[in-house]
């Protein structure tokens, strides 16, 4: 079984930064940047300038010096390159985890189980994507700018920090479910919603059976970046496959831009989640029970060019909102 | 659910591009480039010999698109005009830039050796395609 129950572990604190083009979106975020270079020369720096923006804010704040007992995260570049520059010199114990677009959930799950132990009292999960970085990595130069499919999605720029204590707060970290690598055969890299929705369905299957839950004990679903298309795939799939029917349901990616935006199926990346989870979802304060799937599409251009078909992976972390 | 079951699902609710209008905006689109192009000839043939004349046309189409690429320009006209821009020489003019563009920060080695990304099979190719048609041409001694 790999699905984890937790008794202590809380999110204390947490930060984001969004980019230019979230900013005129649907949210209103708590920080926010004007252009995509953030001041800096290259845009690589400017990811890494977000990120340390969130981690100096969350250090500042909570005081922790140099405390921390651990850091987790991730980012989209290759050898997660961000993630390993922002920390550099810091003299911080760090593990760097990659699963895409379910990175963050993966850092949450790592840091939790470890809380859960014993083995630390508190750490910090992060992550960022950057669109035009993530642009020149997995598609075209930048300024190419070659025409996208309808069903395409926009990586969304931004970064996330997040602080985990053992000390109670009001959002609780429940339970959660490690996923498995599932392929169903699509090859077309631009279609991320079909290529993740089968690995989200999967995991909330597992994660409903493997807890005994019916599927109303939440009282939101939310999907990571499967997008419109992607969403309409998973509903249609879980119906079918499992007969589940969510009455409240939400796909994080497809409601951070508006219709005007050009931004095809909505946005994509690690940050997704934890963007939309703080910047709404915990500040409607509508929602007891939350379960966050975080899907991610496990592909290189390499293996695209070669014309395998691409696996994905989703892992689900359930939250609890205690007042 | 199997494989085969599934993308059949997913061709079912995946959206489809818009061929015709696609092509006609392609058609439009190429159709004024070479207008362009042919007013701007017509106009150099007065002064020059004409295949100076086509060069320097050339030149002078592949010098706007790469200034416009630079200003960030193209990248829009591209993805709102497709095929019409980029089966001309300006699709060719407005790659090497935006390679050039990309690689401009890792230094002039690296910058040279990826201006050609995405061009560098254009050339390849037009040059084998070339040697071949010249061989039959000299074959058949048309």
């Amino acid at each position: 079984m790999s699905s984890f129950k937790y008794n202590n572990v809380y999110i204390k604190d947490y930060e984001t930064i969004a980019g230019p083009k979230e900013k005129e979106g649907n949210l209103v975020y708590q920080n926010t940047i004007d252009n995509y270079y953030y001041n800096e020369e290259k845009i690589e720096d400017a990811e890494i300038k977000m990120q340390n923006f969130c981690l100096t804010k969350i250090i500042k704040r909570n005081k922790l010096n140099n405390n921390i007992e651990l850091i987790v995260g991730g980012d989209l570049l290759n050898q997660i390159t961000i993630t390993s520059y922002n920390l550099a010199n810091r003299h911080l114990p760090f593990l760097g985890v990659y699963n895409a677009c379910a990175t963050f959930n993966e850092s949450l799950i790592i840091l939790s189980t470890m809380i859960n132990q014993g083995s630390i009292n508190s750490g910090l999960a992060i992550t960022s994507s950057h669109n035009l970085n993530a642009e020149r990595q997995y598609r075209f130069p930048i300024e190419y700018g070659s025409p996208k499919k309808q069903y395409t999605t926009f990586t969304t720029t931004g970064a996330a920090c997040t602080l985990l204590t053992r000390e109670p707060t009001n959002i609780k970290i429940e339970s959660s479910t490690i996923g498995e690598v599932i392929d169903f055969g699509i090859k077309d890299a631009t279609n991320m919603g079909a290529i993740m929705a089968p690995s989200a369905a999967n995991t909330l299957h597992k994660h409903l059976t493997d807890l005994h839950r019916p599927l109303d004990y939440y009282d939101l679903i939310v999907t990571g970046d499967l997008g419109k298309l992607g969403s309409k795939i998973f509903l249609d799939l879980i119906k079918e496959e499992y007969n589940y029917n969510p009455k409240y349901y939400i796909d994080a990616a497809s409601i951070i831009y508006n219709e005007e935006q050009n931004t095809y199926q909505g946005g994509s990346g690690p940050v997704v989640i934890p963007l939309v989870l703080f910047n709404k979802i915990l500040k409607d304060k509508k929602n007891k029970r939350i379960l966050l799937l975080a899907t991610g599409s496990l592909h290189s251009p390499l293996m695209v060019n070669l014309k395998k078909s691409i696996p994905s992976i989703t892992h689900a972390i359930s939250i609890e909102v205690i007042k | 659910m199997n494989n085969r079951k599934y993308q059949k699902m997913v061709n079912e609710l995946t959206p489809k591009e818009n061929r015709l209008s696609n092509m006609l905006i392609s058609f439009i689109t190429g159709g004024i480039i070479g207008l362009i192009g042919t007013i701007i000839y017509v106009n150099l043939d007065k002064i020059y010999e004409p295949e100076l004349a086509i060069s320097f046309m050339l030149l002078i189409i592949i010098g706007t698109t790469a200034f416009l690429t630079c200003l960030g320009i193209s990248d829009t006209l591209f993805q709102k005009f497709k095929c019409g821009l980029i089966i001309p020489i300006t699709g060719f003019a407005h790659s090497v830039s935006a390679s050039i563009l990309d690689y401009k920060k890792e230094g002039l080695l690296n910058m040279g050796s990826n201006a050609f990304k995405l061009a560098g099979s254009v050339i390849l190719y037009g040059i084998v395609s070339a040697v071949i048609l010249t061989i039959i041409k000299v074959i058949l001694n048309v």
